[in-house]
């Protein structure tokens, strides 16, 4: 269960290789957080996720196969886990790429897998994973999107459009959800430095994983519906997303 | 198929209006409805959740919620069955208050055994928490004044006394509604003339005085309860209002209520006003509380004694204001109690310290002197200090200050109140309470297949659990040597069961019972795309 200061005694990750994920168990472990379920694809990345979430203490540590692209699987995947392990408190949607996008404007089918790992799949999988909340009368659906979706740019609209529909499919669940026990947090980090963005210039506002996972602590705690890491990017994109368009188009990359 | 009386679903919080969770709720307008419900839990009815009974939710916690399984809202039950007002025995309905017990029987002569800070609970939950009151001391806890109940269990209904079955009695004494739904009890009332109290109220600088004054003076009072100041720190660390009484005989009455037997014996609860909506989070701050807490300690007489108090200004004076709950914001609060040994005094000033320390603003503070126990295996009181705080939830130290407090009054030998707690961790809940084994033990008796489940049981590994058919979580997890690493599983290639020990003796219930999984395969048309 969720206890009165907000702090869960399971969790389960959807992408359970990303780092920000990684962080944020790496947080709620030491609480009350007692079950780890990693889900993502099989590999060293996966494993050494479950090592660390052991190494930071957790009881049971398990890792499930779950591909997000592999959208006819999702509501087996997750009945069976949650069939398996009882009652799931927080569940944290972090699958997701990148992309290319100088390579991925020119190949349509490669700009598609992205829109299908980011949006497409997580949502899906959000859908089984809300109606078994809606069943256990609680939960907490932790949805990883980006300001990247708050407008799209030049430089990124494949990724940007993706997490745009991811954000927005979390938004209309929560309020799907309303009244059920179970809810929707959406967290919209900035330039996260990290694997994901390995070789890149950092954006204004860089963040790292540990910085994104103390403000979705901080959020679950408060029971907020979006978290901003860093905070101040909430008030930076309300004014770039009301930025004229020819402005908005010189955006660097 | 057994068709169970139609609950809907509802989202419900504990007093403290902390974590939701939704569930379906039966209101039991009949014994009947107990029944049913309890049959439908059993034959794994609201997706094997199972139930749990509720009266007025003034349970701080996580008590009487039941996430995704069914409640069953017991206020319904509320008749009185049997008076004999010789002996001041009377059998009522579980879901009956403190209110109309004492609306009906202080003026007829006879007042509740025990009273907490409220009259808004029901025999049912005063008997599922073992309530104490501030007549602890003397008279001991609720489930001592109760001669017998009728208990609803999965296995059957049974009639209970302290000598038909000791075990199971004294095991739903303060067993938080986990041994079954309680129906209907006996209650031995005490006798009283008036509904009037003779008070003595007087101020103490200090904590060591405040201690001192209740080793030494309190035997001599039926009730004593101690206020105190949770904010002024140094050498006021601890000042505190000392208010102690006993119940009047009309002749200890001032003239205007003596010479009118009906006034003085009148019982007329009134809510004074109400907070009508829910402000910020944050109206009770350090300032706000510290004002409050100057005006409080500064209004009270330094030294008076044998004044007439009004039962309702003595025992419940929050109960003037409805819904008081509300003034901690939309985050909630929390109470943290706590019961110490009479030598643990030390840990009670720690306490305090910690809180003054952290500027964390204790609107209610309240300690108190517990007599002996009662046979209950998980009966909060036990002889000592009880300091009782009211904390709003989202100070950021909270989590990290209370299990600091938690890790202080076990190693002192104490425990937290299981009626007020909405965040103890497992692992210390079973240093805190050593016969808790014992308590299982007779709960697993009567509900082998773990039926009797609460969002508090869940998060404290009260009760097995039907879902994943698995063991209560490991006593002394944080503690415990660390399993091996990891067990990469593939959940697709696996079975739901293939977690669970086999054969396990506790009787669990068949597969069969299990979630529903027919529904869940009907796939939503997450291929068709609307273009």
């Amino acid at each position: 269960m969720i206890d009165a200061i907000g702090r869960p005694q399971s969790v389960l990750v959807l992408g359970g290789s990303s780092e920000i994920a990684q962080a944020i168990v790496a947080k709620l472990v030491p609480t009350r957080c007692r079950t780890v379920i990693l889900a993502g694809r099989d590999g060293p990345k996966l494993l050494a996720a479950a090592e660390q979430a052991a190494a930071v203490g957790a009881d049971t540590v398990e890792t499930v196969e779950f591909d997000a692209a592999d959208i006819e699987h999702h509501r087996q995947v997750i009945d069976r886990t949650f069939d398996q392990f009882g009652d799931i408190d927080l569940v944290i949607v972090a699958a997701g790429v990148l992309g290319d996008q100088s390579v991925d404007e020119h190949d349509p089918e490669s700009a598609a897998d992205v829109l299908t790992t980011n949006f497409t799949g997580p949502a899906a999988a959000m859908l089984a994973v809300a109606d078994r909340l809606r069943r256990q009368g609680y939960g907490r659906l932790v949805v990883l999107s980006s300001v990247a979706g708050e407008r799209a740019r030049k430089a990124n609209f494949i990724y940007g459009s993706s997490k745009s529909g991811l954000d927005a499919f979390a938004q209309g669940l929560g309020d799907s959800l309303h009244g059920s026990g179970a809810s929707v947090m959406i967290v919209r980090p900035g330039f996260v430095v990290g694997r994901m963005t390995e070789g890149m210039d950092p954006a204004p506002f860089a963040t790292t994983p540990e910085a994104v996972a103390d403000a979705v602590v901080k959020g679950i705690e408060s029971n907020a519906a979006v978290v901003y890491a860093p905070p101040v990017l909430r008030w930076v994109f309300t004014v770039m997303k009301h930025l004229p368009r020819v402005v908005w188009r010189k955006m660097p990359g | 198929m057994n068709a169970g009386p139609a609950g809907h679903r509802q989202l419900l919080t504990g007093w403290g209006r902390t974590a939701p969770t939704s569930a379906e709720v039966v209101h039991a307008v009949h014994t009947d409805l107990v029944d049913q419900a309890m049959a439908q839990a059993v034959s794994g009815g609201a997706g094997g959740r199972g139930l749990v009974a509720r009266g007025l939710g003034r349970s701080y916690g996580d008590a009487a919620q039941n996430a995704g399984g069914t409640v069953v809202d017991l206020t319904w039950l509320d008749a009185v069955h049997h008076v004999d007002l010789q002996h001041g025995l009377i059998t009522v309905g579980a879901g009956i208050s403190l209110e109309t017990l004492m609306e009906r029987f202080v003026p007829l002569g006879w007042f509740v055994p025990v009273t907490p800070g409220t009259r808004q609970v029901t025999v049912g939950g005063a008997i599922a928490a073992d309530i104490h009151g501030k007549n602890h001391h003397r008279d001991g806890a609720f489930c001592s004044h109760v001669t017998r109940m009728t208990l609803v269990t999965p296995t059957g209904t049974v009639e209970l006394t302290p000598a038909s079955d000791p075990e199971l009695f004294w095991a739903t004494a303060g067993g938080m509604g986990l041994t079954g739904v309680i129906t209907d009890a006996t209650l031995q009332m005490i006798p009283v003339e008036t509904s009037y109290l003779l008070v003595d109220t007087e101020r103490a600088e200090d904590l060591d005085d405040v201690m001192d004054k209740m080793l030494t003076g309190d035997d001599g009072y039926r009730y004593s309860v101690a206020w105190i100041d949770c904010q002024s720190r140094g050498r006021r660390l601890g000042r505190s209002v000392l208010t102690r009484g006993d119940h009047a005989r009309l002749e200890d009455l001032p003239t205007r209520l003596r010479s009118n037997p009906d006034k003085a014996r009148s019982f007329v609860p009134r809510t004074l006003v109400r907070v009508p909506v829910t402000p910020p989070s944050g109206l009770l701050n350090p300032l706000t509380v510290g004002a409050f807490n100057e005006f409080w300690f500064r209004k009270s007489p330094k030294h008076q004694v044998g004044k007439a108090h009004h039962m309702t200004g003595f025992f419940h004076p929050l109960d003037g204001v409805g819904s008081w709950n509300r003034l901690y914001g939309s985050r909630g609060f929390l109470q943290y109690q706590f019961v110490v040994a009479d030598d643990q005094g030390e840990t009670v000033r720690r306490v305090i310290e910690r809180l003054v320390e952290l500027r964390l603003a204790s609107f209610l503070a309240v300690l108190k002197r517990f007599g002996p126990g009662d046979p209950g295996p998980i009966s909060f009181p036990v002889p000592g200090w009880t300091l009782a705080l009211d904390l709003p939830v989202g100070h950021h130290h909270l989590d990290r200050l209370l299990d600091d407090l938690d890790a202080e009054v076990a190693s002192a030998g104490g425990r937290v109140y299981l009626a007020k707690d909405s965040r103890v961790s497992p692992s210390t809940l079973r240093v805190m309470y050593p016969r808790l084994g014992e308590w299982q033990a007779v709960r697993d008796r009567v509900d082998p297949a773990g039926v009797l489940r609460s969002d508090l049981g869940r998060r404290l590994g009260l009760s097995p659990d039907p879902v994943t058919g698995d063991e209560r979580p490991t006593p002394d997890a944080a503690r415990s040597p660390r399993r091996p690493a990891t067990r990469p599983t593939k959940a697709v290639a696996k079975k739901p069961s293939a977690q669970k020990p086999a054969g396990a003796p506790t009787g669990k219930r068949p597969a069969a019972t299990k979630v529903p999984t027919t529904k869940s395969t009907a796939t939503p048309s997450t291929k068709e795309r609307t273009t």
